[in-house]
Parts: structure tokens; sequence; C-alpha cells
């Protein structure tokens, strides 16, 4: 076994790496680069090495860079983590020649399964199921129009090299080929080097489905059952469970064995996941065709631990230093239900806009085993995975992810409801995150059912999204909890010193408006009423607080709380609702005031984000029509079109290609 | 007996009619609420008590004498806010638009002398049509005899105004007197001269809300400390307000039980300096994880952005807070922001409210605009308040302390009680690399770079400054409320005096 190892990645996933490897007894090596230089994983790690300049192509995608760090350390082999070098073949022959060992596949696997087009041959002979497309190179726009309509729309554009939704574009039709094939080829070349495309049929009802495969040097692989990931969003993957609610134990296993075939076909060892897409319009449960294979260990592996009591981290460590599975296929099982949320910081409210910045305050819920995935007893518990703090930042070089929260249960509905407890625990200002569309998604009747598809999000908030919509209950419980919030504040304003006769009672009745509906708050010593009716809340809170663990109705209910000017803003199940608390006596008088309009800012086009803005597609004085594309941003390395939302004349352009735009700045006006 | 209660209750009545219940619905119609309805959510339910609620005007001119309305367009009284007594004026503007009559004017000056005899504040509501003009002189003898009162009050009692309807010609001067102005947006405006005659002068055609609205007056003017969205938001924003306040120049801060820990460490203020120098970050972040439960009011927020002044509570006990915003300007001192935290560092000295100063400051803004609008004078200001105050000052230095904005940043040579830098402190005459070009002339790039970097290694830090005792300590910066809460018990009992003198000549 090794006895010291180095880290190639950063974030959760390296103080993942490290929590196992520390638990094994081996000691820890981290890399950073100057955007991490306070980051936890060079904390957590036993011994912490500087590799250069934030953007990662300076420094954690720089193989020679990690390879110095590892002799100047004396690492005797290199975990890769995701992303970054993870699926590199040439970094692994470099880490061979110097004698370092990579904790991962052999090269020639990866280079195998690197290559989209390559791979898709491979699986085909291999007896794996895949899906019809174009093999080829494709020379140019016109060239892809062609291949597209003999396949048939829609149809899918991806950056042969790419991987975790970068890189990937859909088109309906003609046009949407002709305005995104020479954006794929670009975020191609920016993000993996190379800019070649593929095109191929896109699946109706998709669902994604994945197996995690293991193997060691010994010639034995297993599969370790399927994930489900088809919450997506923009094919960036967002909830991930296991099992997967579609798949049957005879679909499993015919799923796994393919899998296992293709990973033998080319001599794997260590985790991989082969990325599967099923039609869940057949219910047979025989679409299924591959689509990838990824050489490397998941963001949602997990699940998967948590499910089978393996520790894949372990597992890919022991494997690397040729030790032998210590099971076989009969013994991976199924235990209970784990589901996956990815909290990003990107804002849900505003279009799922990147949001970067400080995390200026960051308090995850409270997570047991946050490191040792596997002992699962049988009482539900959440898992964390994170790699920030209180403090830190989450910056614009790098994957946008600011944790990873895992609930086990034994059954899927209990695994949901603990997600949706632990995410209404999860305190994040300082920046845009999706903790409410997270828990949005819990709550979701459709996704309860188990009914899903890629298209999940899109199908379910096509207008995108605006809080969970509170049920009357939660509204009571609210209502009730806002006025005694406002009395306990009241009351504590009221002993202040310098008073005429004493300190005067504070309102014990209050109108609180929540969701845009009036309720009256009445506190009497022994009971809560909200509109005459009595109200089961129970909860201690003390000026300051901005967690409130209560008991509505004997179920937990946690609120975050943030008093505002005219009472608090309460977030918890989905939503932050703005509530207008106001003393009974004072509140008619508020039906005077006038309810003001927005302002109209369609009449211009606004930066969501901050980011570069790479093109102006019009000029002043030009006639655009709804959904035309005014101006691309990149920000985290993702082009974003932006389009305008009616018709006009533009009338100024206020950014210069090229510049760097704020949020909120404004790029041009319309009229 | 019983008939002489009926016809009590029938004055009354006829006094909370004020205008009649047409005049109260228009001015319902336009979001407004009456002058009774506002003291009704400005202060403690049924605390207040009404003064001269019978006192008619005395004017028989232009038909006058047979208009007669008891209260005379303004209700005053007193009442209580959490309990604190409080003076208040209220212009009705259904009597006669809340123009102000000589009967008008002294009913507003009795209770401002029975405010600063009993040392309480005044909060006085705004919304009039102005002079009322069948008086005439009488009427502007009514504005002045209110100055008058606002100039002896002043540093005596805090005077806090709120404009919720119009505020216009020689109106204005009384609130802009006081300590501290509210107004609401889309229904108050405060100018000198109307857009009417401006268009007639000057040729310049401007609405009311564009000319003097309660958003020109937060951001460009600075005039007014806050803007509201409403008459409820305003007046609860003015109990919020008021609940910091003392009640006069004697009575020491309001003191109110807390349950924030005195010494509440707060781990991630250790990286709230950017690695990069040039790199902003939010002042406000410090302000608010400084102060009590986080709860900061802040005071134009959106004019001099520059520089943040506004209070909070440490130990339940109030503060003035003065800091440098590095995301505005990189938090430069210029003539706005200079103006803005001078009047407010000589409202906490005049109060007895000690004063905590966050410094992150590269200079003051060169230009012709600044010099030529005199930033000498205003700058002056500024490092005046900061020099002649005697509260307690605890100053915290995060990064920069450059040049003459270092001196004036409550500094240790102004009487700064407890001066405090963070590690990353850099207190130096100016920058590096600008010092270096000044001191080494004629370098090449290359040996500039290398000046520079000597320049920085010997002073971008805070242990020159502390090795001559201008900084009394260098401290880590997740203890920065421990050391600020602890300083401010030292010095509760702290006693300074200025040498007697009739007053002092302020750069105006």
């Amino acid at each position: 076994m090794f006895s010291k190892i180095l880290i190639a990645n950063r974030g959760e996933i390296a103080c993942r790496i490290i929590r196992t490897a520390r638990r094994m007894g081996i000691a820890t090596v981290a890399v950073y680069s100057d955007a991490d230089a306070r980051s936890p994983h060079v904390k957590l790690a036993d011994e912490a090495v500087y590799i250069g300049p934030a953007p990662a192509s300076d420094s954690y995608l720089l193989p020679e860079k990690i390879i110095a760090a590892c002799k100047a350390t004396g690492a005797e082999a290199v975990h890769p983590g995701y992303g970054f070098l993870s699926e590199r073949a040439s970094f692994v022959e470099a880490l061979e020649a110097e004698g370092i060992a990579f904790i991962g596949p052999p090269a020639s696997a990866i280079a195998a399964m690197g290559d989209k087009i390559e791979s898709k041959k491979l699986a085909k002979d291999a007896g794996v199921n895949v899906v019809p497309g174009h093999l080829g190179e494709i020379d140019d726009t016109e060239h892809a129009v062609r291949i597209a309509g003999e396949i048939g729309y829609p149809v899918m554009m991806k950056a042969s090299a790419g991987g975790g939704g970068k890189g990937m574009r859909l088109a309906w039709s003609e046009k949407d080929v002709r305005e995104g094939f020479e954006a794929t080829k670009r975020e191609g070349l920016s993000s993996f080097g190379d800019d070649r495309v593929f095109i191929e049929k896109f699946i109706e009802d998709p669902r994604h489905i994945e197996i995690q495969v293991l193997g060691d040097r010994h010639g034995t692989i297993l599969y370790l059952n399927e994930r489900e990931c088809s919450i997506q969003r923009r094919h960036q993957k967002v909830v991930e469970e296991a099992p997967s609610p579609f798949v049957t134990p005879e679909m499993r296993r015919k799923m796994g064995e393919q899998c296992v075939a293709l990973a033998r076909a080319v001599g794997y060892h260590s985790a991989g996941t082969v990325e599967l897409i099923v039609s869940g319009a057949d219910p047979s449960g025989d679409s299924f065709y591959f689509l990838e294979m990824n050489t490397r260990l998941q963001v949602e592996h997990p699940v998967t631990e948590a499910i089978t009591g393996i520790d894949l981290v372990e597992q890919m460590i022991r494997a690397a230093a040729g030790e032998k599975l210590p099971f076989a296929q009969e013994d991976i099982g199924i235990d209970g239900w784990a589901i996956e949320s990815r909290v990003y910081a990107e804002d849900p409210y505003r279009g799922f806009l990147p949001s970067t910045g400080r995390l200026v305050r960051y308090s995850p819920p409270e997570a047991e085993l946050h490191q040792q995935p596997g002992e699962t007893g049988h009482q539900a518990y959440v898992r964390l995975d994170d790699g920030v703090a209180e403090g830190g930042e989450v910056s614009i070089f790098y994957d946008p992810m600011i944790a990873k929260l895992v609930t086990w249960a034994p059954t899927r509905d209990e695994a949901a409801d603990l997600q949706v407890q632990a995410l209404d625990a999860f305190e994040i200002t300082g920046l845009g995150h999706n903790v409410d569309f997270l828990s949005a998604i819990m709550q979701n009747p459709r996704f309860r059912s188990g009914d899903l598809t890629t298209g999940f999000i899109a199908e379910e908030w096509p207008e995108g999204f605006h809080g969970a919509p509170p049920s009357n209950e939660l509204q009571r419980h609210l209502a009730a909890l806002a006025g005694l919030l406002a009395t306990a504040r009241a009351d504590r304003a009221r002993q202040v010193s310098g008073q005429l006769n004493g300190s005067p009672p504070p309102p014990f009745a209050w109108e609180v408006r929540l969701a845009g509906e009036d309720r009256q708050v009445e506190i009497t010593e022994d009971e809560i009423l909200v509109d005459g009716k009595p109200v089961n809340l129970a909860f201690e809170y003390t000026p300051g607080d901005r967690l409130i663990e209560a008991e509505a109705d004997e179920e937990p209910l946690t609120v975050r709380i943030e008093p505002t000017r005219l009472g608090f803003r309460l977030t918890t199940r989905g939503a932050r609702h703005d509530v207008r608390v106001l003393p009974a006596h004072a509140a008619p008088l508020a039906r005077h005031m006038i309810e003001k309009e927005p302002p109209d800012l369609s009449r211009f086009l606004i930066c969501p984000m901050p980011g570069l803005l790479v093109g102006l597609h019009v000029a002043e004085g030009d006639q655009v029509e709804p959904g035309q594309p005014l101006a691309t941003i990149e920000a985290m390395k993702m082009e974003n079109i932006l389009r305008a939302e009616k018709s006009g004349v533009v009338t100024a352009i206020r950014a210069a290609q090229g510049e760097s735009v704020a949020a909120d700045a404004v790029i041009l006006e319309l009229e | 007996m019983s008939g002489n209660i009926g016809e009590l209750e029938r004055r009354r009545a006829a006094a909370h009619l004020g205008g009649g219940e047409r005049r109260i619905a228009a001015q319902h119609a336009k979001g407004k609420l009456t002058a009774r309805e506002r003291l009704l959510v400005l202060l403690d339910e049924g605390s207040f008590e009404e003064l001269d609620m019978y006192v008619e005007h005395n004017c028989t001119d232009f038909g006058m004498a047979e208009q007669r309305i008891p209260g005379d367009g303004v209700v005053t009284g007193s009442g209580t806010i959490d309990g604190r007594l409080v003076f208040v004026f209220s212009q009705d503007f259904t009597v006669f638009g809340g123009s102000l009559s000589e009967r008008h004017a002294q009913k507003i000056c009795k209770i401002m002398d029975m405010a600063m005899k009993v040392g309480a504040p005044v909060i006085g509501l705004n919304d009039s049509g102005g002079a009322r003009i069948q008086e005439g002189v009488a009427s502007l003898a009514g504005y002045a005899e209110v100055f008058q009162r606002n100039v002896l009050a002043s540093g005596v009692v805090p005077q806090l105004s709120l404009i919720m309807g119009p505020c216009a010609g020689g109106a204005v001067y009384s609130p802009a007197m006081t300590d501290f102005i509210f107004m609401v947006k889309d229904s108050s405006y405060m100018f000198v001269t109307g857009p009417e005659v401006v268009k007639t002068v000057t040729n310049e055609v401007v609405t009311q809300e564009e000319l003097g609205g309660a958003v020109t007056h937060t951001t460009r003017t600075g005039v007014a400390d806050l803007a509201l969205e409403n008459d409820i938001e305003a007046l609860m924003a003015a109990r919020e307000f008021i609940s910091y306040l003392p009640e006069n120049n004697r009575s020491g801060v309001p003191d109110r039980p807390c349950d924030d820990p005195w010494d509440r460490l707060e781990e991630s203020l250790d990286t709230l300096i950017p690695a990069n120098a040039n790199q902003p970050y939010d002042m406000h972040e410090l302000v608010r994880k400084v102060v009590d439960e986080g709860e900061f009011f802040e005071i134009q927020p959106n004019h001099g952005a520059n520089i943040i002044c506004g209070f909070g509570r440490v130990e339940g006990r109030t503060v003035g807070v003065v800091a440098n915003q590095p995301m505005v300007l990189a938090g430069v001192l210029d003539i706005n922001s200079s103006k803005k935290a001078a009047r407010f560092v000589r409202f906490c000295d005049a109060f007895g409210i000690p004063i905590v100063t966050f410094v992150d400051v590269p200079g003051f803004l060169p230009g012709t605009a600044q010099e030529h609008n005199g930033i000498i004078k205003h700058g002056a200001k500024l490092l005046f308040a900061y020099a002649e105050a005697t509260v307690p000052k605890i100053t915290v230095i995060t990064r920069k302390a450059y040049g003459g904005a270092y001196d004036v940043m409550a500094s240790k040579h102004l009487r700064g009680d407890l001066n405090y830098a963070w590690p990353t402190a850099e207190i130096a005459v100016m920058g590096a690399k600008g010092a270096v070009e000044i001191i080494f002339r004629g370098l090449s790039a290359e040996e500039i770079a290398e000046k520079t970097k000597e320049y920085e290694d010997r002073f971008a830090n805070p242990f020159i400054a502390a090795s001559r005792g201008y900084i009394d300590e260098v401290i880590v910066p997740h203890s920065t409320r421990r050391r600020i809460a602890l300083g401010l018990r030292k010095l509760r009992n702290k006693s300074l005096e200025n040498p007697w003198k009739k007053h002092d000549n302020l750069p105006l």
C-alpha cells in the first residue's frame, strides 16, 4: 500500500479523497493555485504544494507541475479526482514514466473511451446498444446541417472531447444547427483543446441512467448498480439517485453485464462509469443505449457508496496498489435509497445565472458520517461533501459547485423528505445559489412519482423558477412564526433604557402579508391564532438567530430568517417569502399604500452575470425580433447567448466586444 | 357636567376630521395617510397625547375668518416609541394644504420648546403646501420662529424630519437644519424653487421628482438620508431609527438587552481582505459581523457610497460606524463622502455616541472636479469633525491608510482612543509604486519594480506605525468584535473636554 498520495484536484473532491486516505493511514499532498491558497483542501491535507496561477490551464491542468509536486513531496501515487487531468491518457503515461502510480484506469482505456466517436465503435463491438448518429468528422456548418437532416431532428451536437455538459447543444431545426455549430466547436476548443464535433439522434423521453463499474488489476470487473441522473439543466446534472426508480432487477442485470463487457474489452480497472441513455417511453426497459464511458470517479459516486456500503475511493486506491477486490458480483446489493443534490453557485431566481463571489455566510446542515461512506446502519442520514468554508470564495476559474448534499434512507420518499429538511437548514449568503430550487425538485409530485426525463426541469418550470408555492398549511405556519418573531423582537426593543412609564407590552396582534395574502395573527397566553384558528407551532427564538428549528403540527419545520424593514424574509421549503408584519392597529392604514409597478427593464439588454462580452450580434439601428441573439457572454467557460425578449430597434450600444461586463450592466438599449 | 363632556367629545370629533372626508379621501387616493394616521403608525399604540387640538388661525383677510378648522393644519403633541418619550408634529395636508400659519408655527414651537426643556427627540412629519399666503409676513415670521428653535435644539435633542408630501421654498430650511431627513418616494419633494419657476428663470424643464424627489436627494444631493417606498415604510423606519438615538445630549446612548456574545469570533473575517491588494471587498460585511446581530441602520447608502455611515449596537448600546467602502471608488475620500461622514461624526459627538471607524482609504480623489469644487474645505470638515470629537473613538485599519486620508480617518494623532490595525494594514504616505517613482526618479521599469517590492516589504504593513505607537495593537481580524466591545467598555467613562470657546469655526 502507498504511504503517501497526491490529490491532483481541488474543492470537495480533494477533501473527500483526503478523508478516505487519512482513514487508510495514507499521508496526503494537496496542490493549489493562487485562487486556492486559503481553500479547505489545502488545510486538510498533510502537505500542500503551490502549482501556479488561478486559471486551471496554468495550474491544475499542467501535468509537469503535478509530477514535480509528487517528486518534491515523495508522493507515490496520484488520485486525479474528476475533471482536470482525470481523463488524460498522456498524463497517466507521464506519471508511469516517472514511476508514480495513477489511481485510476490504464492509459489505454482512457484513450479508448476519451474519444466519443472511437468509444462508440468500441461499445458497439462489445455488444452494447448505441444511439444512431454520424461517427465521422464534420467539416463545417453546411455539412452539419446535411448530416442532421439525414439523422432526422431532433439531433444533438457534441464536442468530441467534451463532457459534463460543456460543449453540447441540442438542435430542433436547421436554424439551431446553423446557430450553434460554430459555438460548439469553439467551446470544444476552449475547454478541451479539440474542436471536433459529432452529431447524433436525440432520444425522446430520455432518462440518464449510468452504471458504476469497479475493477482490479487481476481481471475482476463488477457493476455496482446504477445511478439515475435524469434531473439535469442544460446537460449539467443537478440531482442523482441510486437506485433508479425506472430500473428493474432484470434491466439492471442486462445493463450491468453489457457495461462490464465493455470495460473488459478495454482492459479496464479502477472505478468507471458507463453512461446510458434510456428511453422512458419504452416500459420494457430494453431501450438503453451507450452514451459514453467516464474513466474516472464521478461527482455523484456517493449515492452508490450509500446503497452499497463500498467506499469507491478506497477501492480505487487499493486497486492502484495492486490489491484484489474483496467482494464479488453476488456480494453487491442495494440497501435503501440515496439521493444527491448539487448545490451550485447559480441563481434560479435569475434564470440560473452563474454567480460567483464570497461566501459571506456558509453554514451547511448538520451531517453525520461526513467521511465514512458505507456505514449506513439503518438510520436515515445526511452526508455532506463540500470543499468550501465561510469566508471562502466561489471563483470564476473553476466549477461553480459549492457542495453535494447526500441523503440516505430506507425508502426513496424518506430520502427525499430528508433532503427537504436538510436543504432548509443550508445557509449561504453572499452569492446566488440553487438551494431553494433543489428543495422544489424534492417536493415536486412528478419527481416523487419517479416519472423522470432529462427534460424534467425544463418541463416542470417552463417559465423559470420563482420559488416553490407554499401550501395553505405552510402559509399559516409561517404567518404564525412571523407574528411570534415580531412580538419577540418588539418585546426586546421595549426593554430599552430611558422609558417614560416602564416597558410597554409588545403588540400581540399582527397582520402578516405572505404570498400576497393578509392574515391576522393573534398571540394569546396559550395559543397562536391565524385568522381565528389555532396553529400548532413551537420553537425557540432569540433575536439575532438566523435559523429556527420549529415543530409545526409535530413535524419539523426549519426556517431561515432575515429581518427586513417591514418584517422578515423567511426561507424554507424551496422558496423565500418576503413577509410584511404590521401591528394590527396600524395594518388597516397600509391598505392606502399604492402598489408600485417595478420599472420596465425590457427595453434594456442587461448583462445577467459578470463575464466577457465575446460577441455582439447587432449594431445600432438594427431591427431585432424576439428570440434573436443580441450578444454572447462567456462566463464560467460557457457561452451564453442573450436574446431579444421583444421586437424593437437597437438605439444604443453600451458595451464593446471583448469587454468585461459586470452583472446588471446595460449592454444595449432597445426601443 | 355630561353636557360639557358631550361638547368636548363633539369638538374632538370635529378636530379629528381635519379638512373633512373628501380631502381625506383625496389624501388616501395619493397613497398618503392623514396627519393623525401617520402618528398612529409612528407611535406606540395609544401613546399619543395631543396638544393644541383647538388652536385656530387668527387671519381675517381674504375670507379666512369664515374658514376655521380646529388644529389649523398641524397635529402636535407627544407619545412614545418603544416606551421612550418623543415630541411630534404632523402637518395636515387636508387642512389648508398643510400651509404654515402663525398659529400653526406656534404649535410647532410649543412642542419644540417642551422637547428642549425635558430633553426628548423631535420628529417632524412634513406635508405642507408652504406658507399660508393669506397671512403674509405672519407666516414668514412663523417659519423663522421654527428655524430659530431648530438651531437652538441642534445638538441638544435629536431632530428627525420625515418629508411625506410637498416641502418647498422657505419650508425646506426647517428640515434642512434637523439632524436627519427621510423622504417618501414618489409622494414627497423638497426644493427651494419649483419646476415652474425654474422653467421661467433658467428655461430648464424638469419634473418635481427629478428636481427634488426622494431619489434625487438621497443619491445626487445628499440632502436627505433615506428614501422609503411609502408612508408606512417611512414611519416604521423612523421607529427603528429612533431606537438607536439618545434622548438628548446628556442622557447617554440607549441601552437594551443583547444576546449576541460580546466576544463572538468571526473566523471568516480572516479572509475578508482579498489576496490581491487591488481587489475590492464589501466593507458592509465587516460592519455587520462586528455589530450586534448583524443589524446596521445605514444612512445615505446611495450618496457618497465610498464611505459608509450608520448606527449599530455593541452589547446593546448604540455606536456610530464610519467605514471606507473599497467597493465604491476604491473607498477614496471625495467631497460627498467627506461632507457626509463629517456631519455624521459631529452628530455622534454631539450626542455622546461612540464612533467606530474602519479604515481602508487610498487617499483623496484627484481631479479638477474635486479641486475646483473645494475638496480642501470639504475634506477639512471630516478632519475637523474627528479632531474635535471627544466621544470614545475606536479605529481599525483593515488595509490601506495612505497619506492625509490616514490622518483624517480617526487616527491616533486626532485623539483616537484605541487604534487597531489588521495584519493586512498598510500605513504609508502613498502606494508603494507612486512612492518609489518619487523617491527614485529616472529608474528603469525593472528597477522601479524592484524598489517597489522593497518599499512594500518595508512599509506595506502595520508594524512601522505600531513601532511608533501610532497603532496601539495589531489584531487578528476574527477578534475585531471582541476588541471593539472590550474597548467600548473600557472607554465608557471617558472624560475629555475641548477648551472653552463660544463655538468653533468649522470650515464651511
